[in-house]
């Protein structure tokens, strides 16, 4: 009898799964984790992306850890997955088990984060272009100032990371022409909300009181989210006095933009999930190689763009 | 009869097996020599280092410093072989002498200073930890003939499984452990020191040497642990393996070690791995679940275990206390 029961359980779930697997795509998620509150809007957007298309999405929370990732993968491996996105924690180490998903003819795609690896082991890598987001902010400034002398206080991401880094650099592109807007002070607000504030506060300080400042570059919203609350306890109109240009388009600044309170973010868009499921249909359905990197757009929000309606479409993709 | 002592490993091993069996109805894909081969090549590294623990929380004592050893040696490796070119054989025997030295030193400062264990090993992990930064705070990746032959090396099963050289090690070090801890004098030691220190003094176990060979074991097994990381990931990363120690903690007690020492077996701590790596192969298949979930099943049979252990230490207390009655 209770042999005859398990039996019967088996080919049930057997028949069940079966079912389920030969109509939909079945893709694993590897996501390095919900650190960030983009990194959380990335995992919810992946999942409606997914839906929409009527994807079978298994996911899997790394935890920050790479050992974690590994064994995600390999477990989609095991599983016979039709496809394998993956955020990399670090840049390292993939190969073996890359190799493993190409034996197996399982594509893999890389989202927001490139690795050092042979690019025959992935079907290419959805990112956004870092530089390219500080120029997009550094031009827009450009143009909202015109000819007029402006110095420029920048509030940089944590010290020696790859966007501090790579955002400065594109914002010191768009600028380099143009000798009427100068850098006149750059520190680090670590990309945290109280760190901007702090930072901003001393910028205030040093420059008679934010007479002397024209404008802040934050390398994320949060900072200058921070930087707007020193500005207005400095007895300032942040986005009048003082113009605010960021990057990342979370929520919050466009509250602010609303408000008038800021001038202008750089999306960087949660959403590689939908360029990525987009070019593994094409590969599933007639094996159209895509090109090894695919730039997401580096939108520029300014207040001319609605910023309430933004708000409400953004506030709960948990960010 | 099972002996009461050994009701925590038959415990678990039933919990794993009938685990097993349910996550097999639900996704009968997992019933596939793929999932077992991952099983022990994925879990290969956190395997050996538990073995060592197992060794440590056997004598009463434990070892907080075995995730910043783990970090240290890939970090140690990589940069040796990666950056300055040494064969990896040179660097895999270089670390494995330092690390033994760095367990044995520890052992040192609890025996002859009588530092506890706890703060011992809290300070082998900061300074293991801080030496790991101090090479390199970037991920260092390696590539060399020799590694390259070592992670291609494995038997594949028929399904598409494989044995991996690190699931073979892992199997390797889990024998011999087990054949040190209840065949050999050392071992019997490790067992008298945990069940009473005092006592053991007394019937002539040699404390000191013990001791200090304890925590050089579990050093020389975190090192090679940390190769076996080294391998798994191809590179060296100081911030890798952060609270794997804690990992190695719960394998041992969920084996049915007891926490204070003197009673468990190293086949139990083997148990206790394939029960965390089978939650999160589950995790893994469903697809839907938080992976804290992880954390949180762990945490219960934790719970669970221990209360278990209680339950059998006041029980064979009790009989014990019977069978003085009678005799008097």
């Amino acid at each position: 009898m209770k042999k005859a029961l398990a039996a019967f359980t088996v080919a049930f779930s057997a028949c069940l799964a079966s079912g389920v697997s030969a109509q939909s795509l079945t893709v694993g998620f590897s996501q390095i984790g919900s650190e960030s509150g983009w990194r959380a809007a990335e995992t919810t957007v992946t999942k409606q992306e997914a839906e929409k298309r009527g994807i079978d999405l298994k996911f899997a929370d790394a935890q920050q850890k790479q050992e974690n990732q590994i064994k995600a993968i390999r477990g989609f491996i095991a599983q016979g997955v039709d496809a394998i996105l993956v955020a990399p924690v670090v840049a390292t180490g993939w190969e073996s088990v890359l190799q493993e998903a190409k034996e197996e003819e399982i594509p893999v795609i890389l989202l927001d984060r490139q690795i050092e690896a042979s690019d025959d082991l992935y079907l290419t890598a959805v990112t956004s272009d870092q530089v390219h987001e500080g120029k997009v902010a550094g031009d827009w400034l450009v143009k909202d100032i015109g000819d007029k002398p402006c110095n420029v206080v920048e509030l940089q991401g944590t010290t020696g990371s790859s966007p501090a880094i790579n955002r400065k650099k594109g914002f010191e592109e768009a600028l380099a022409s143009h000798d009427n807007i100068k850098i006149t002070r750059s520190q680090t607000g670590d990309f945290t909300r109280t760190k901007g504030k702090e930072v901003m506060e001393s910028f205030i300080k040093a420059e008679g009181g934010g007479q002397d400042i024209c404008a802040v570059y934050a390398h994320n919203d949060d900072m200058a989210v921070g930087a707007i609350q020193a500005i207005k306890e400095a007895g300032l109109k942040p986005g009048s006095d003082i113009k605010i240009v960021s990057i990342d388009a979370v929520p919050d600044i466009f509250k602010a933009m609303a408000e008038g309170e800021a001038n202008a973010t750089v999306e960087l868009t949660p959403n590689m999930a939908g360029p990525a499921f987009d070019v593994l249909e094409a590969y599933l359905k007639d094996k159209t190689e895509p090109p090894k990197w695919i730039q997401t757009e580096s939108k520029l929000y300014t207040a001319a763009d609605d910023p309430m309606a933004v708000y409400e479409a953004k506030k709960d993709l948990g960010y | 009869m099972i002996h009461t002592r050994n009701l925590p490993f038959v415990a678990a091993l039933a919990i794993f097996l009938l685990a097993y069996l349910a996550c097999v109805l639900q996704f009968p894909n997992m019933l596939s020599t793929r999932v077992l081969g991952n099983l022990l090549t994925d879990n290969a590294f956190l395997g050996i280092a538990a073995v060592g623990m197992t060794f440590v929380i056997l004598s009463g004592g434990i070892d907080l410093s075995i995730g910043s050893v783990i970090a240290f040696t890939s970090v140690f490796v990589a940069s040796m072989v990666g950056s300055l070119g040494v064969n990896p054989i040179v660097a895999f025997a270089a670390v494995l002498a330092i690390s033994t030295t760095f367990g044995a030193s520890m052992g040192l400062m609890i025996r002859f200073l009588s530092i506890p264990p706890f703060v011992a090993t809290l300070a082998g992990m900061f300074l293991a930890r801080g030496a790991a930064y101090l090479i390199s705070t970037q991920s260092v990746p390696i590539s060399h003939p020799v590694i390259d032959a070592i992670q291609g090396f494995y038997f594949r099963f028929p399904g598409g499984g494989r044995l991996t050289a690190m699931a073979m090690l892992m199997l390797v070090v889990f024998v011999v452990g087990a054949f040190v801890a209840g065949r050999t004098r050392f071992g019997a030691n490790v067992y008298a020191l945990g069940g009473n220190p005092q006592s053991a003094e007394l019937m002539g176990v040699p404390v000191g040497r013990t001791t200090i060979g304890i925590y050089a074991l579990s050093g020389f097994l975190s090192g090679l642990a940390g190769i076996a990381y080294t391998l798994y990931t191809s590179s060296g990363y100081s911030l890798a393996t952060v609270g794997v120690e804690l990992d190695a903690i719960a394998a041992v007690v969920i084996g049915g070690t007891l926490l204070t020492g003197g009673a468990g077996l190293v086949a139990g701590t083997f148990v206790g791995i394939l029960i965390q790596g089978l939650i999160q192969t589950y995790i893994v298949f469903d697809g839907s679940l938080s992976s804290w979930w992880t954390k949180i099943v762990i945490g219960i049979l934790l719970f669970t275990f221990i209360v278990l252990q209680r339950a059998i230490v006041w029980y064979s207390d009790r009989r014990l206390a019977e069978g003085r009655l009678k005799e008097a």
